[in-house]
C-alpha cells in the first residue's frame, strides 16, 4: 500500500515523513549517508579514487601529461576536470554529448579547484614557457542517487592526494623532456575543500544529502564548500525558491562539521595506503 | 531608453545602469540591460511549442541559451545557463502553461564585469516585456571582495581580475531573500553575510528602476 502511495503521490509521501522529522530511508534531516572511500583502484591512472555516498558512486582517474604552458600564464601548469554522467548511472541521462548537468558540474569543480587554491599551479610548471604538467581529472558517475557535487569533490581530493608524478628534467643538449618513472613524487595539496549539499522542501524544510528522488521533489538545491580553516570556497545555489539568512547560516554550520568528518576520512585512507606500502 | 544614476557611499555604488524593452520584432519579449560597459541583449519566446522529449506534463519547460561575444558556447556558459534557468523557473508561474516551452536567449554584447548579474537582469526585463506571469521579480547584484577585505559592488572586469573573491546573488522582489548564489574564490562567513546585506540593499534600487520603467511605459504618453 505504501508503494502505491509513493508512486501516485511522491510529494505527499515525502511530506508525511518530513512531518515526523525523518526521511523515507530512516535518516534524520541533518544526517549524511554512510561515505566510503577507496583509492588507487585504477592502476593505469597516475592517481585514482572511488567514493560511495550511500548509493551514489563516483570514480576519478587522473592522468598527467606534459605540455607547453598557456601564453597568458607561462609559469603555471593547469588542471582540467571533466565530469561525465553516462547513461549507465541513471535513466535520466541519454547517450550523446554531455548534458547541462554534467557541464555545469565540470565548471563547478573547476571553480572549486581554483577558489580553494587546492594545488599551487606554479609547482606544476617544470620550465617557464617551455614545459608544464597538465592534470586531466576524469570524474565519472557510476550510480546516480543524488548529491553528485559532494561526491565529485571528495573523489577529486582523494585522487589528487593519491597521485604520483614522475620527476621530469630537460636534457640540456637535446632540449627534450626526460621523465624518470622510478622516481615519483606525490602532489602537494594545500587545502581540503569538502562540499555539503542541501535540498529545500516546500520553501521551509532543509534536508542534508538528498537522494535522487528527494532532489527531483525539492524546490531548491544548495551546495556549500568549506575548507579546513572554515573559510567558504563556494556557495552554489543555482536558483530555485529563496532562502533566508538564518537558514543559510544553519547550512554553513552543518557544512563546517561535515568538513571535519570528511577530512578525517581522507587522511585516514591516505595514511593507510602509506603504511600498506 | 530609461537610465538612472545613483550616488551612495563610496564603495557601494552600482555603475550607471539602463534598459530598453521591445526592441526586437520577432521574439515575444526582448530587452537590453546595460551596467556600466557590460551590455546584454535578451529575447524571450513563449509560451511556445515544446519537443515531446522535453515536455513536462504539468508545467512549462524553461530553456536558456547564452551566446558569448566570440566563439561557441562552452562549459562556462552552460553553468551560467543553469543559474539563469533555475532562477527563472522559480519566478515564473510555470503551471499556467503545461506542455509549453519558454525560451530565454541572452546575447553578450560587451563584457566588462558582472556578466551573470547583467544576464539575470536582462532576462527579468525581457520576461516582463513578454508578459509572462511571474510570482515575483528578481534582480542580480555582483560583489567582489578585494585583497584588503573591502567589498566592491558591481565590479568592472579589471576589478574582478584583481579581487580574490567574486559573489553573485539574485534577490527576489517579494521578500528580498537570496534566490541564486554563485561564488568563486574563498571568503569568510562574515564576508558572505556582509555581501548578502549589501546586495539586498542595492537590489532595492534596481527594483525601483523596474517599477519606474514599467510605469513610464504603460502610462498614457502619446
Amino acid at each position: 500500500m505504501a508503494a502505491g502511495f509513493k508512486t501516485a503521490e511522491p510529494l505527499e509521501y515525502h511530506r508525511s515523513f518530513l512531518k515526523e522529522n525523518c526521511r523515507p530511508d530512516g535518516r534524520e534531516l541533518g544526517e549524511f549517508r554512510p561515505t566510503t572511500l577507496n583509492i588507487s583502484s585504477v592502476s593505469t591512472a597516475d592517481g585514482s579514487a572511488l567514493v560511495k555516498i550511500g548509493n551514489t558512486t563516483v570514480i576519478c582517474g587522473i592522468k598527467a601529461e606534459l605540455t607547453t604552458p598557456p601564453s597568458d600564464a607561462p609559469n603555471r601548469g593547469y588542471i582540467v576536470p571533466n565530469v561525465d554522467l553516462p547513461p549507465l548511472c541513471s535513466s535520466k541521462f541519454r547517450p550523446g554529448p554531455p548534458g547541462e548537468q554534467a557541464q555545469a558540474a565540470s565548471q563547478f569543480i573547476a571553480d572549486v579547484i581554483e577558489s580553494s587554491d587546492l594545488i599551487n599551479m606554479e609547482e606544476l610548471c617544470i620550465e617557464k614557457s617551455k614545459l608544464c604538467w597538465v592534470l586531466y581529472c576524469d570524474i565519472m558517475c557510476l550510480d546516480y542517487d543524488g548529491n553528485l557535487l559532494d561526491a565529485c569533490i571528495i573523489v577529486l581530493l582523494a585522487a589528487l592526494k593519491n597521485a604520483q608524478l614522475p620527476e621530469v628534467t630537460i636534457n640540456k643538449e637535446t632540449d627534450l623532456a626526460e621523465a624518470d618513472i622510478q622516481k615519483k613524487q606525490p602532489l602537494k595539496i594545500n587545502r581540503l575543500p569538502v562540499g555539503s549539499s542541501f535540498a529545500v522542501f516546500d520553501d521551509s524544510i532543509i534536508i542534508v544529502d538528498p537522494t535522487a528522488e528527494e532532489e527531483s521533489l525539492s524546490t531548491a538545491l544548495l551546495t556549500v564548500v568549506t575548507d579546513e580553516e572554515d573559510r567558504l570556497c563556494a556557495v552554489h545555489k543555482p536558483g530555485g525558491t529563496s532562502l533566508s539568512g538564518e537558514k543559510l547560516q544553519h547550512c554553513i554550520n552543518r557544512a563546517i562539521t561535515r568538513n571535519k568528518e570528511i577530512s578525517k576520512l581522507v587522511n585516514k585512507v591516505t595514511e593507510s595506503m602509506k603504511t600498506a606500502k | 531608453m530609461t537610465t538612472m544614476m545613483e550616488l551612495d557611499q563610496s564603495y557601494s555604488v552600482l555603475r550607471e545602469y539602463g534598459s530598453e524593452q521591445s526592441l526586437l520584432s520577432k521574439p515575444d519579449g526582448s530587452s537590453t540591460f546595460v551596467q556600466g560597459d557590460t551590455s546584454i541583449l535578451a529575447g524571450v519566446y513563449g509560451p511556445a511549442e515544446v519537443k515531446v522529449s522535453k515536455e513536462i506534463y504539468d508545467r512549462a519547460t524553461v530553456e536558456v541559451l547564452i551566446q558569448p561575444k566570440m566563439g561557441l558556447p562552452g562549459v562556462r556558459e552552460r553553468a551560467r545557463e543553469q543559474c539563469v534557468r533555475e532562477t527563472c523557473e522559480a519566478a515564473l508561474l510555470l503551471t499556467l502553461h503545461p506542455r509549453s516551452s519558454v525560451t530565454v536567449i541572452l546575447q553578450v554584447i560587451h563584457d566588462d564585469g558582472s556578466l551573470l548579474s547583467c544576464c539575470l537582469n536582462a532576462a527579468c526585463m525581457a520576461l516582463m516585456d513578454a508578459g509572462l506571469p511571474m510570482s515575483h521579480l528578481f534582480c542580480s547584484v555582483t560583489c567582489a571582495i578585494s585583497k584588503e577585505g573591502q567589498i566592491i559592488i558591481d565590479p568592472t572586469a579589471r576589478q574582478e581580475k584583481e579581487c580574490p573573491a567574486l559573489l553573485t546573488f539574485a534577490i527576489d522582489s517579494a521578500e528580498c531573500n537570496v534566490l541564486m548564489s554563485s561564488t568563486t574564490g574563498s571568503f569568510s562567513v562574515q564576508e558572505l553575510q556582509q555581501c548578502i546585506a549589501i546586495s539586498q540593499k542595492a537590489s532595492e534600487q534596481i527594483f525601483q528602476f523596474y517599477r519606474d520603467s514599467v510605469k513610464r511605459r504603460y502610462s498614457k504618453i502619446k
